[in-house]
């Protein structure tokens, strides 16, 4: 690889503020540190440093979100093939194939925006690149339909890099859940091309994959016809394994599952925000079951949807999340419980994950000064006591 | 039976090359010098010239603020030269030394009968006063202000940090004769750690003992004084190294200030690690000469790797050294996709990395990189795992990077030294440099409330 060192230090100076590709230099830097881990060593406190940094962070939740991601590719193909009565004849091979043909341009715009934005930002402000998009870039295209049109999710990104994000100061810095924000600016802006019924299944063939489907052809997600009051036909089983229409990447309950084990076994994401939104949630919606408010099974609230996946992947981000340990449990919680709240007794929206997690978002300050308030007052208490 | 207080927070790194239980000779050096910046937060007044002689014990330089706290000459000799930096700030008075060492006799005292403010004084006079520090601020002390109590750590659990028992091995009576003497001053705490068993510990006399059973950084001195009785606004307490304690023994038993320690030369980068007897304001060449694996790519660190300075060959062991340590320096490293492959030769808390499954008796060598970009603060609760202290360390560095002072003190910052962050410091993967925060948010305070 020194062959590799060479020519990056060979190059080097055309990026210093002086070269002639001085405007590429974030770009550079974010290659080059990509490659290679900098050996820049401390100058103050300590003198030596744990191995991990964010891009280690943010590569193994990337890693953690693959299965999601591979299953939601299967199973857009698996809903196209179903959807036309071809199941019979179609491969494991050909549905994959073809739901990854039909997600992979959404993975692309989502990145090239999105990255696109930081680029430029980073190298406008002067600083590094920031990982934080390496996350929201690959969750964005999993929380959102198939049949959302590549044109509004660029809008969408860019809306949420620049209005979330980067007006804040970046990766760290932001109230509101990046990917979030994109989803709900979609919603919000375009309620026909994320919601309904004619946004879950792919209509289309690409390469000569999949099947042409009728424009008259509908397919609610089971949450949506719960909400319609009609009773969803999908199984127990469908639901866990996640053979059932929805956003592409939060069907499988499995294929997250794996996702939260890699989370919570490097440590990544708290166990305690994870745990408590399913406690908040479960809780919640046995209530409404046995207050007869909902139709279905409380734990089918907790595997249908974007509960898991909002759980799992979006509740835990560090940045927007309280960070108090305390803190931690009544926010995973409530956000559980408005979850559900907004699924049963709103009739407009069938999902309230992405909503209850927003606006969770916003009072994870409050609640964080509240247990931090606590210390506080035990400190000025001892001074007063003294 | 002493109390002990369970730590569960901490870490400990577990490096190569601890210093054996051996001691080599260092021998004797021309020159010595004493480095006002050993004694944090004091501005020096020097009160020599060169060509003047000492003797050990005479005041080099004196606290400008408060010229009673003087700083005595490790040596005697001819002061050689007064170096000074930028804008004239002293950097190191140096002194010739002489080949038969001439004393100042402050005379013995019985410390029985002695009272807090004797002690005072004869430390005053004797220029040792200096080595006491206090929290709030974590800075050298003055006598101005009584303290409510005074803490002494005698566990040193940094990594590759110097055995203070193996130190204190023939130094019990003077060790004893120290408490007692701040014992006179004000109410004094031990703190020793669970495997330490020497008796002059575990039975010392006027002092409370309280046994602290952790990891890392359960010796620092801060982290007992939160533990024990956190430090209120309005207040001062004295931190005193158990080494000054055996100095400040060896005064009222010998009438001599006598600045022989025992330091730990240790780290990777050292054959045979082990250690020597030194004086404070010997040259650090003498310690590490012949010693050293490498010339190039080294960082010869004086102090620990946590909390210690980058220094050279020709920097002096400080007031405070315990162990010189060194490390490889990691600036010739080209280490490919790090952020993704194994890297089974780092340390990590994260599972990410496998160190998890090495155990705790593997050794790393770790270099200087830092490994990673300095980011926002983006991971939390990070601070929280290594921080056995009743702060929220997270909003407190918030608060000193956001210069909102009301919020520093409500958030416990007259409670903290540098040092105690160290280990977060370490496990941060933002790459903040938290002990540069954190005594930024002392030093403003310092000068707000001055």
């Amino acid at each position: 690889m020194n062959f590799l060192r060479k020519y990056l230090n060979n190059v080097k100076p055309n990026f210093e503020p002086e070269g002639k590709l001085h405007a590429f230099r974030s770009l550079f830097d974010g290659f080059e540190t990509f490659l290679f881990v900098p050996n820049q060593t401390s100058k103050t406190g300590v003198n030596i440093h744990d191995a991990i940094d964010s891009k280690r962070i943010m590569s193994f939740v990337v890693i953690a979100l693959l299965p999601a991601l591979l299953f939601g590719m299967y199973n857009v193909g698996f809903q196209n093939y179903k959807a036309a009565g071809a199941l019979a004849d179609a491969s494991f091979f050909s549905m994959f194939l073809y739901g990854a043909l039909q997600v992979l341009p959404k993975i692309i715009v989502s990145y090239v925006v999105g990255l696109g934005i930081e680029f430029a930002w980073a190298q406008w402000k002067g600083e590094e690149i920031q990982e934080g998009f390496l996350v929201s870039g690959i969750i964005i295209p999993l929380i959102i339909p198939i049949g959302c049109p590549l044109w509004a999710l660029a809008i969408a990104v860019a809306f949420a890099v620049v209005i979330g994000k980067e007006i804040f100061g970046g990766t760290g810095m932001n109230i509101f859940n990046v990917a979030l924000i994109t989803r709900a600016f979609l919603f919000f802006s375009y309620p026909t091309k994320m919601s309904g019924d004619a946004v879950w299944v792919a209509n289309d063939t690409i390469f000569g994959l999949g099947n042409t489907l009728p424009d008259t052809f509908t397919c609610a997600t089971p949450l949506g016809e719960i909400a319609q009051g009609v009773a969803s036909n999908a199984s127990l089983a469908d639901m866990v394994f996640g053979f059932i229409p929805g956003s592409i990447g939060e069907t499988s309950v499995i294929a997250i599952a794996i996702g939260a084990v890699i989370l919570l076994w490097t440590g990544i994401a708290s166990w305690r925000t994870m745990f408590s939104v399913f406690v908040g949630g479960a809780v919640t919606a046995y209530i409404f079951e046995a207050l007869g408010m909902t139709h279905i099974a409380w734990y089918e609230h907790l595997v249908l949807g974007g509960f898991c996946f909002g759980a799992v992947f979006m509740a835990t981000d560090p940045v927007t999340s309280a960070r108090t340990q305390c803190g931690q449990y009544w926010y995973g919680a409530i956000i559980g419980v408005v979850a559900v709240i907004v699924r049963v007794m709103n009739p407009g929206y069938p999902e309230g994950m992405m909503l209850a997690i927003l606006f969770m978002n916003m009072f994870a300050p409050l609640i964080d000064y509240c247990v931090v308030q606590k210390n506080i007052s035990k400190r000025m208490k001892r001074l007063t006591n003294k | 039976m002493a109390n002990v207080i369970k730590l569960r927070k901490g870490l400990n790194i577990n490096l190569k090359g601890k210093a054996a239980r051996q001691k080599f000779s260092s021998g004797k050096c021309a020159q010595y010098a004493l480095v006002p910046d050993d004694f944090v937060g004091m501005t020096p007044k020097v009160v020599v010239r060169e060509g003047d002689t000492v003797k050990v014990g005479d005041a080099l330089f004196v606290n400008k603020k408060q010229t009673d706290v003087k700083f005595a000459s490790p040596v005697s000799g001819v002061v050689s030269a007064v170096v000074r930096g930028d804008r004239r700030k002293v950097l190191r008075v140096v002194v010739d030394a002489d080949k038969e060492q001439q004393y100042v006799d402050f005379g013995q005292k019985q410390v029985a009968s002695l009272d807090g403010d004797a002690v005072v004084k004869a430390l005053l006079d004797a220029g040792l006063f200096g080595y006491i520090n206090q929290l709030p601020y974590a800075v050298s002390t003055t006598p101005d202000q009584k303290p409510r109590a005074i803490f002494v750590s005698a566990l040193r659990d940094m990594p590759l940090a110097g055995d203070f028992e193996f130190e204190l091995e023939g130094n019990e009576r003077d060790f004893q004769t120290g408490l007692s003497a701040l014992a006179k001053v004000a109410k004094t705490y031990l703190g020793i750690g669970a495997q330490q068993t020497s008796a002059a510990l575990t039975g010392a006399k006027d002092v409370e003992v309280t046994v602290f059973d952790g990891a890392c950084p359960a010796g620092n001195v801060g982290v007992q004084v939160n533990n024990i009785a956190p430090v209120n606004k309005g207040e001062v307490v004295w931190t005193v190294d158990p080494t000054a304690v055996i100095f400040f023994g060896r005064l009222f038993n010998t009438g001599k200030v006598d600045l022989r320690r025992l330091v730990a030369v240790a780290g990777s980068e050292i054959n045979e690690p082990a250690y020597t007897e030194a004086l404070v304001g010997q040259p650090i060449s003498s310690l590490v000469e012949g010693k050293l694996a490498k010339t190039e790519h080294v960082r010869l660190i004086n102090g620990n790797p946590l909390t210690g300075r980058k220094c050279t060959t020709a920097d002096y062991v400080g007031g405070h050294t315990s162990e010189i340590t060194a490390i490889p320096e990691g600036d010739d490293v080209d280490e490919m996709l790090g952020w993704i492959l194994p890297r089974t030769n780092d340390f990590s808390v994260s599972r990410s990395y496998f160190s998890w499954l090495f155990g705790k008796k593997k050794e790393y060598s770790l270099d200087a990189r830092v490994k990673g970009g300095e980011r926002h603060m983006i991971m939390s609760g990070e601070y929280d795992k290594v921080l056995p202290m009743d702060i929220y360390g997270e909003y407190l560095i918030k608060a000193i990077i956001a210069g909102d002072i009301d919020r520093m003190e409500q958030l416990g910052i007259y409670e903290v030294a540098p040092e105690d962050f160290a280990l977060a410091e370490f496990v941060d993967s933002s790459k903040l440099e938290l002990q540069h925060i954190v005594r930024q948010g002392l030093d403003m305070l310092r000068k707000e409330n001055a």
